[in-house]
């Protein structure tokens, strides 16, 4: 076990898999601050890695590839917020209803686009980044540098999340109107452009988590590869409180779950156990252990401005 | 002066309500006016229209000669349209400044907490509303957060500032620092229209007063040239007696008894300190004090509502202090809580339903687990039309009733179950006289049938005319426990202040 501890590929592991959580767990902490539950981010996730790998191929551009992701995660993003913002429409059924086309739709353009071979090999990859000095400590090297662009990426947005949530006044208002729309609408703020802002960021965060499977950690699509990372990262927003760090966090041990897993194939000790704690943290972190978890007031709940 | 404001045939029609039915209204530059109406007569609807939360149907708004086509309340606040609203438009879990500075934050992109600080500190020192920032709302009282509500306003430096029912909340003494600040404001031109259902209040403060009926307005009066009892007949149509009749005091035997009680609050502060007191049948107890003296501790703990750290409660000579809520109400305890939209009824059930949510699971409404609808609409109508809730339809859901009308259901429920010990907290908050008589004659009925009643108001006047026995609370203790009759307005406000210089010790 000592030794396993002490391989830095398990903590390395825990940042690459920490990230496609930590992402659309941020996105998450948007969307549900404004008060909107997203659970569409798990089939948001799902396409945008299909799209990432689809123009990464045609333009030749990993990058390229990251921005159609983004765009298209938006556009679905827009979509849920149309249905679940203006029309009211059940936060969770338009959620699980996204997800299930999100399945058949990237399996049925893989096939028609790819064919049966699978996306091509020659798919560009984002290019991981070496650290100067750092990359030269010892173990710490290991693990800090040469990570994928993405994780750095995400180690920016999470910073930049907090900032913007706690510490600026459009912040302020996304979390009024997920706590009181109607105080906040009697104070001129536009309710339901705040939400459709917190829902697209959630589609943005989500895009990028995704476009990071499939172009990030690998070079190539397969069906439901997304494999509820989207429903996970909500289990770690929760556990996080509905914050940036505390979502990260959150994340951090969840991909330590799934990296220790990975490192433990050959044990005694059971994959699945492991597999199974970031499911048993949410449940705990629900009923209040370490401080209760409070969710936004109005979280899930669909606002009709007053006529 | 010139008009400020003019109102011109405003009609607002709601499913089922005809809420303002060509309304006309005219607010001069530098006025204090006075709204005036039976619960559910319109005059939040009207008040809302003018802050462009609703579209009226059909109709003319102008400030100041410009026709105003408000599309939100963004617009009607850049307009310097204020508004403080009748339920508190408040985030518990923000801070006092960002709740105040909400919407209108100073600064650019990155909140500016020391400038927001800044700036409440200076509008709370102008106006003397001693308010801590950084507080959390939801750790204020409910009079601390009416007041974050009126500063809300006046950070948005509103030249016409509306105030629906702002003083339903306050203490007596705040009541008067409000009117200090209202007469300030008007003096520096600022129109304010008032909404109140104290035609005391209406006639120390106000310039004008327009009185609503039913949708309409009847008239618009001089204040000076009237006086309160034509404001009532006018307001309900009908001669209002504004004096209750109480019948003679003969105490039974005692129903609750407190003893040695102490409660905490969530900081772990004791909030009551050693009480002691009873109630008899045929008693109604007045308990007097400023908000947040320890009277919604006590009363929480009377309800098993929250732990008591040490003491007994004793209700028909058993203790109950370890009994949860609900068999405090089987046996026979009613309870009408301060705080109506959060505690005393869900929004989003209709009214019937809410009549009958504590006993659902009586025989006379469910069958093995299935609510008879036949017998629980049948109560509703007989509940809507002995209490005059408005309007009378009794599925319409209880968050589109008036303020007043909400109270009512409350009250048809908790009085009409016909309760052993009452527990009520400022039951007429919120309602018109006619509605306040009929409330107060009610309650008295109850008395004189052998109820005990715990009456808990801020209102010094209607705990003076309803209570056989009057205690003062301050700072969680007891100051003194006064006769009825004979106890005076100055005497139970210097006990109320904590002043002792002539409380005499009396023994209960
Ligand atoms: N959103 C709504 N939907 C349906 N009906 C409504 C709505 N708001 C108000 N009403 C109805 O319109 C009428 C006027 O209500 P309003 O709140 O304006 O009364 P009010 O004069 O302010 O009464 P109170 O003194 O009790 O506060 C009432 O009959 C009420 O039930
Ligand atoms: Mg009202």
């Amino acid at each position: 076990m000592k030794e396993i501890l002490l391989n830095p590929q398990l903590w390395s592991a825990t940042l690459a898999m920490a990230t496609p959580l930590a992402l659309p767990a941020l996105g998450g902490t948007f969307s549900e601050r404004s008060g909107v539950v997203n659970i569409a981010m798990e089939g948001i996730m799902l396409i945008a890695a299909f799209f990432a790998v689809l123009f990464a191929h045609l333009t030749g551009s990993a990058w390229l590839g990251l921005l159609g992701a983004v765009i298209v995660g938006m556009i679905v993003a827009v979509i849920f917020a149309w249905a679940a913002v203006t029309l009211t429409a059940d936060q969770v059924i338009l959620g699980m209803a996204i997800n299930i086309f999100a399945s058949g739709f990237t399996a049925y353009l893989l096939n028609t686009i790819f064919g049966f071979s699978g996306t091509p090999t020659d798919t560009p990859m984002l290019p991981n980044i070496d650290i100067p000095i750092i990359k030269n400590i010892p173990f710490v090297g290991q693990i800090l540098s040469g990570n994928s662009v993405i994780v750095y990426l995400m180690i920016i947005l999470i910073f930049a999340s907090d900032y913007f949530l706690f510490h600026t006044n459009l912040g302020l208002r996304i979390r009024a109107v997920g706590e009181n729309p109607e105080a906040a609408e009697t104070a001129g703020i536009n309710v339901i452009k705040l939400r459709y802002l917190g829902v697209a960021l959630s589609g943005l965060f989500s895009a990028i988590g995704g476009a990071y499977l499939s172009i990030g950690l690998l070079n190539s699509f397969s069906t439901d590869m997304s494999s509820g990372r989207g429903y996970i990262a909500l289990a770690a927003m929760i556990f996080g409180k509905w914050t940036p760090f505390g979502s990260f966090g959150a994340a951090l041990l969840f991909g330590f779950a799934t990296a220790l897993s990975m490192q433990l194939q050959n044990s005694a000790l059971s994959k699945n156990i492991i597999m199974m704690l970031p499911y048993i943290l949410t449940v705990l972190a629900l009923v209040g252990v370490g401080g209760k978890s409070v969710s936004p007031a109005a979280d899930g709940v669909p606002y009709t401005p007053k006529k | 002066m010139s008009a400020l404001l003019e109102v011109k045939n405003i009609t607002k029609i709601f499913p089922k309500v005809r809420a303002n039915d060509g309304v006309n209204l005219t607010v001069e530059e530098g006025e204090i006016h006075a709204i005036l109406g039976e619960n559910g007569a319109g005059k939040s609807t009207l008040m809302n229209i003018i802050y462009g939360l609703y579209k009226p149907d059909s109709g003319e708004l102008k400030l100041s000669g410009e026709t105003l086509n408000l599309s939100g309340p963004h617009e009607a606040i850049e307009k310097g349209i204020g508004m403080v609203h009748q339920h508190f438009m408040l985030i518990p879990v923000l801070t006092v400044a960002e709740n105040i500075v909400l919407g209108a934050e100073p600064g650019g992109i990155p909140y500016n907490k020391k400038k927001a600080n800044e700036l409440i500190r200076e509008i709370s020192k102008n106006y003397h509303l001693e308010i801590d920032p950084d507080a959390k709302v939801k750790d204020l009282s409910v009079g601390l957060q009416q007041r974050v509500e009126i500063l809300k306003a006046f950070y948005r430096h509103a030249k016409l500032l509306i105030l629906d029912e702002p003083t339903a909340m306050l203490t007596p003494q705040e009541t008067e620092e409000l009117f200090g600040i209202m007469r300030r404001l008007k003096e520096q031109g600022i129109s304010i229209i008032f909404i109140s259902h104290k035609l005391d209040e209406v006639k120390e403060i106000s310039d004008k007063v327009t009185v609503m009926r039913r949708g309409k307005t009847v008239g618009t009066l001089n204040t000076k040239d009237t006086n309160e009892q034509e404001l009532a007949n006018l307001m309900v149509g009908r001669e209002v007696v504004l004096r209750v009749e109480k019948s003679e005091y003969k105490p039974g035997d005692v129903v609750l008894s407190v003893k040695d009680l102490t409660v905490l609050d969530e900081q772990n502060i004791e909030k009551v300190k050693n009480v002691s007191f009873e109630i008899r049948s045929g008693e109604i107890f007045g308990l007097a004090g400023i908000d947040g003296n320890g009277q919604t501790e006590l009363i929480e703990a009377l309800m098993g509502l929250r732990q008591i750290k040490s003491g007994i409660i004793k209700y028909q000579n058993s203790d109950i202090e370890k009994l949860p809520t609900r068999e405090r109400y089987k046996l026979g305890i009613s309870y009408i809580p301060q705080d109506r939209q959060q505690e005393g009824l869900i929004m989003k059930f209709s009214v019937a339903d809410n009549l009958i949510l504590k006993e659902y699971k009586d025989i006379r409404y469910s069958k093995n687990g299935v609510i008879q609808y036949k017998k629980v609409f049948e109560n509703a109508s007989k509940k809507v039309e002995e209490y005059d809730i408005r309007p009378t339809d009794y599925t319409l859901l209880a968050g589109n009733l008036s303020g007043g009308n909400q109270q009512k259901i409350i009250l048809a429920r908790e009085v009409g179950s016909n309760p052993k010990l009452l527990i009520a907290v400022q039951p007429t908050r919120g309602m018109d006289v006619g509605a306040i008589e009929y409330i107060h004659k009610k309650l008295l009925e109850l008395r004189d049938g052998g109820s005990a009643i715990l009456l808990v108001s801020l209102e010094l006047e209607e705990i003076m005319s309803l209570s056989d026995r009057i205690g003062v609370i301050h700072n969680g203790v007891i100051m003194d426990i006064l006769d009825g009759k004979s106890a005076t307005r100055e005497k139970i406000g210097l006990l109320m202040a904590g002043s002792q210089i002539d409380a005499k010790e009396v023994e209960v």
